[in-house]
């Protein structure tokens, strides 16, 4: 069952629709119901591999549905030290709880500092009603 | 959107709650609940689709089946009143402008419907080579066509089975319209054809029988697995049928435009053939990606009903045969594909039953 349209203000958002949670020295990231929304029911997640190393705003992954392929944006730099194996193999865990159980990979951040750069739920409402 | 066309059930499908995506000049429902559920709804019940966006044509008059017998592939001698037949409009270099089903009402009497892409192209393509003694009239744009297919679509429409490419004057839901057991998904079931201002009741109807509606997402997922090509990508101008496996269309015996090449390719045999693949490993192939050496995918997608990548593509004579590995590049990622029989799936038959036989 798809999820309805929410965004949790407990998380940091990238401009490509990606949103991360940190949590102390490392950080979880996934897509945000947006972007779920736009790409339809998933079913495809190819994941980076566990250890390796991610760069803000670079491409750490893809993500694909039935119509259309999308590329994950990393919102933080790091390492990345653990992927979901749920939405490996049921990627439409990501439409029916984007910010929960449908979680994409959890990082080792390289530098907590660069959580400034993202955008708080509301800077990340305006750039959807800006859309 | 400004300048888009709408189809008469366009009120509809937006109460419905449809996702809309512009096709063809139309603004058409991709899916209206989800793309996986209409397309499973279609393979073990049944679905409907607005098809309105097709073009349909009536051709009559003295000469009119002569004539086509002169332009069309497959030989119209053999259908009588009340029979359809698949046909390719091909030009001079037995390329393929289009494919579209004829439906034969009289000696010289038929109704053509073709594809919303190529409407205008084949209106002028005919219209320049049909005799001053034929009528012809394009009425696409009075006229709505519901396709309702699945193994329970006839039981949900209270419709007797009839044979594969027939149709007939009925009253459906005390709408009249053409139903023909034609469809694109490979499952049974009719498409309709009646007057626009009509359709809005027969839809209302058929999705009141149980019928769930589906979008063109659901449709493209369907004709893929049951390995229909799609007009545009892959068959196309500069693709000609016996490549394309469509040889079971083409009437070599008989004169028509572009028959002296597909001659030569029949017997010389083609350099590159559309075959249906099965991905081999994790990945979605998707139109474009390179089949290397060999060419390009032309269609691909995931399949909802196997739950991996599936896709047709052009390849070498000897990468034909059932079981034979393709390498598809996705994006940078080489991936096995294999090579499988027709179709891949539909609720009837699949590639993985007939196994054993390759």
């Amino acid at each position: 069952m798809a999820a309805a349209e929410n965004y949790p203000a407990d998380l940091k958002y990238h401009s490509e629709h990606d949103w991360a949670r940190i949590e102390g020295a490392e950080a979880v990231f996934g897509i945000t119901w947006k972007a779920q929304d736009m790409l339809g029911e998933l079913v495809f997640f190819q994941p980076p591999a566990v250890g390796a190393e991610i760069a803000k705003d670079a491409v750490y992954g893809e993500i694909e549905s039935v119509k259309a392929v999308s590329d994950l944006v990393a919102p933080l730099s790091g390492k990345v030290v653990a992927i979901n194996e749920k939405v490996e193999s049921a990627p439409e865990t990501i439409n029916d709880d984007p910010y929960g159980e449908g979680w994409l990979v959890r990082v080792e951040l390289a530098d907590p500092g660069e959580a400034e750069g993202l955008l708080d739920v509301e800077a990340y409402k305006q750039l959807l009603s800006e859309e | 959107m400004p300048g888009l066309l709408r189809t008469p059930l366009f009120d509809r499908h937006v109460a419905l709650g449809a996702r809309m995506v512009t096709f063809a000049g139309y603004e058409m429902p991709v899916f209206y609940e989800g793309l996986i559920g209409e397309h499973k709804a279609v393979r073990t019940d049944s679905g409907a689709f607005d098809a309105s966006h097709m073009g349909v044509l009536e051709i009559d008059g003295p000469g009119t089946h002569r004539a086509l017998q002169g332009l069309l592939s497959n030989d119209l001698d053999r259908i009588h009143p009340g029979q359809a037949q698949y046909e390719l409009l091909t030009n001079e270099k037995g390329g393929i402008v289009d494919d579209l089903i004829v439906y034969r009402r009289g000696e010289d009497e038929y109704l053509v419907i073709v594809n919303a892409a190529n409407r205008e192209t084949d209106v002028s393509w005919l219209t320049d080579r049909l005799p001053k003694s034929a009528n012809f009239r394009d009425v696409s744009d009075g006229r709505a066509l519901i396709a309702v297919q699945g193994p329970g679509a006839l039981q949900r429409l209270e419709l007797e089975p009839a044979a594969s490419f027939t149709f007939a004057e009925i009253e459906l839901f005390g709408v009249p319209c053409t139903c023909a057991r034609t469809g694109y998904t490979g499952e049974a079931g009719c498409e309709l054809v009646c007057a626009a201002e009509r359709s809005v009741e027969l839809w209302d109807a058929i999705l009141a029988a149980g019928v769930v509606p589906c979008g063109l997402g659901a449709r493209d997922t369907l004709r893929l697995e049951a390995c229909l090509p799609l007009h545009g990508q892959d068959i196309t101008p500069q693709t000609d049928p016996i490549s394309a496996g469509l040889g079971w269309a083409v009437q070599l015996g008989k004169t028509f435009t572009g028959v002296e090449r597909l001659r030569r390719i029949a017997a010389e045999g083609p350099d590159k053939l559309l075959v249906p693949f099965v991905m081999d490993q994790p990945g979605i192939p998707r139109q474009g990606m390179p089949i290397v050496p060999y060419g390009r995918v032309t269609s691909g997608s995931h399949s909802p009903m196997l739950d991996i990548g599936i896709g047709m593509g052009y390849v070498a004579p000897h990468k034909t045969p059932p079981g034979s590995m393709l390498t598809i590049d996705v994006r940078g990622r080489p991936l096995w594909a294999k090579v499988v029989t027709k179709p891949i799936y539909t609720s009837s038959r699949n590639y993985i039953d007939r196994k054993g036989e390759w």
